[in-house]
């Protein structure tokens, strides 16, 4: 007899959560609509935006953030051709420049953080490597990002500014791949950037490069000309340089600008 | 009614060609041509897409044999996997290689322990991601000739007096010329045009590894020219093989 009641009753429940989410989904669905903020932000900002963008949605009762991820290049780019979007984040000054020459920031740039390279090598080690001089040791294969990427120019300098004569074991397409190609234990050490360090957790381990702050990478952000609210944009970007940001940025191993 | 589709499917077809045709900078095209990271590619591609047509020969010829003539248990089996390859994504087969061969992989940690031998980041692994893919375009390619020539030449050797071996250098492979050329040229032309499990398996590094293909895909985060210069090599060798294989592919029936 019990249990006849109980089913109806789990049942009812049930589809009165449902119909209240239904419900709120709809509401916020319908507030949206009147405000939308488009994030465009360089490949490595992902997680850390995509918290903060969390965090955006929470303090503004009916505001949507969307997010489009890409090469800063690739964005700024986007920018100049006047896709619809409110801030640009961009991982390296010289694509804000662009952008900014092809006037499409709204005022100045601000700069928000900074990444540095580091050295990685697989959890095990196997080639036994203590420091960026090693690298020279005969038998170390390493990987660096192909010199067409921003991290390949930043790698190449730091390779030679270590007085390192070896060459690599081979030039990868983005950083990611090279994180990728260490992780696995295809190559004994790598050139990537903290944050992917970070990001890679327990599978690799990090050695500093002598240096590595000479080549300091700064992530600017702006305000796009194209932007509908000029106001919600500002506190976006408010948001990203608050305690807040600094500290999600912080925990992702981005450095402070 | 079906005219309007096909004339949409060749313009599909040679529209971005023609584009390519027109896109590319003929009048320095011989300046960067030379210059030494095009010419390093230029080299190794020569080097390793003549190698694994060498390999391709050397142990796709046997077994194209042994598929088309020796019945075993099995046979159909054996034939599925050796082409398997061939619809598989250029970047899995890198994968695949990577954890057969690679420094952590099944075969390849063991030639690591064992002899101190890697193969990863070399020419050597260039030419093996490039048979893997290869291979199966010049087996099925002489497998369909021996079939199509059918065992009644080597019988009749065999009836004269001639061995196996005799048999099969004498007989068979004069008669089945067309179809070994036809298999050289498609894995060649193949091999040409591997990218995914090259880069994947064996890196990508000037001098080493880093076919056309690869600085074509490098260059076009660079110097978008000079990877449309190389495009456009790589087209012509590609019209190259189809003008060989005319008879083959274009003859109308």
């Amino acid at each position: 007899m019990r249990r006849r009641l109980l089913i109806p009753l789990a049942a009812s429940l049930a589809l009165a959560s449902s119909l209240a989410a239904c419900s709120s989904e709809e509401g916020a669905g319908a507030e949206a609509g009147e405000k939308e903020l488009t994030v465009l932000a360089a490949a490595s900002l992902t997680e850390t935006f995509t918290a903060l963008g969390e965090e955006f949605e929470k303090t503004h009762d009916g505001v949507d953030v969307t997010f489009a991820f890409d090469s800063s290049a690739t964005l700024a780019a986007q920018a100049v051709e006047g896709a619809p979007a409110d801030v640009l984040a961009t991982a390296d000054l010289r694509t804000m420049d662009d952008a900014v020459a092809g006037g499409a920031i709204d005022g100045d740039p601000q700069t928000f953080a900074t990444n540095v390279m580091t050295l990685v090598v697989p959890a095990d080690n196997p080639a036994g490597i203590s420091s960026f001089a090693d690298l020279d040791k005969p038998g170390v294969d390493y990987v660096l990002c192909v010199e067409t990427a921003p991290c390949g120019v930043v790698g190449a300098a730091l390779i030679a500014d270590g007085g390192i004569t070896a060459d690599p074991a081979s030039l990868e397409v983005d950083v990611k791949a090279v994180l990728a190609k260490v992780a696995s234990g295809e190559a004994d050490a790598g050139l990537v950037y903290v944050t992917d360090a970070t990001a890679a957790g327990a599978d690799v381990v990090s050695i500093e490069i002598p240096g590595a702050e000479t080549q300091l990478l700064e992530y600017p952000i702006g305000v796009l000309e194209q932007t509908g609210d000029d106001d919600l944009a500002a506190e976006f970007i408010e948001l990203v340089l608050s305690d807040e940001g600094r500290r999600v940025l912080a925990d992702a191993g981005f450095g402070a600008p | 009614m079906l005219v309007l589709p096909a004339v949409l499917a060749v313009a599909f077809l040679v529209v971005p060609l023609v584009a390519l045709v027109a896109g590319t900078p003929w009048e320095d095209f011989w300046d960067r041509l030379r210059t030494e990271a095009v010419r390093d590619a230029l080299a190794l591609s020569a080097i390793t897409s003549l190698a694994t047509v060498g390999l391709c020969v050397l142990i796709g010829t046997p077994l194209s044999w042994v598929l088309a003539r020796v019945v075993f248990p099995g046979r159909a089996l054996v034939r599925a996997l050796v082409v398997v390859p061939l619809v598989l994504p250029p970047v899995v087969a890198g994968v695949a290689l990577v954890a057969a061969l690679g420094r952590t992989g099944l075969i390849g940690s063991w030639l690591d322990e064992s002899f101190g031998y890697r193969i990863p980041y070399t020419t050597a692994a260039v030419i093996i991601a490039h048979t893997f893919v290869a291979l199966p375009f010049y087996v099925l390619a002489v497998e369909g000739v021996l079939r199509s020539n059918g065992a009644r030449w080597d019988d009749v050797a065999a009836t004269l007096g001639a061995g196996r071996w005799t048999t099969f250098r004498r007989v068979t492979l004069p008669l089945a010329l067309p179809g070994l050329i036809a298999g050289c040229a498609l894995a060649w032309a193949r091999s040409l045009g591997e990218f995914g499990a090259t880069i994947t398996f064996a890196g990508n590094y000037p001098g080493t590894t880093q076919t056309l293909p690869s600085l074509i895909y490098s260059e076009l985060q660079g110097d978008v020219e000079v990877a449309r210069t190389i495009s456009m090599v790589l087209l012509l060798a590609s019209v190259l093989v189809l003008a060989g294989l005319r008879d083959r592919w274009l003859r109308v029936p």
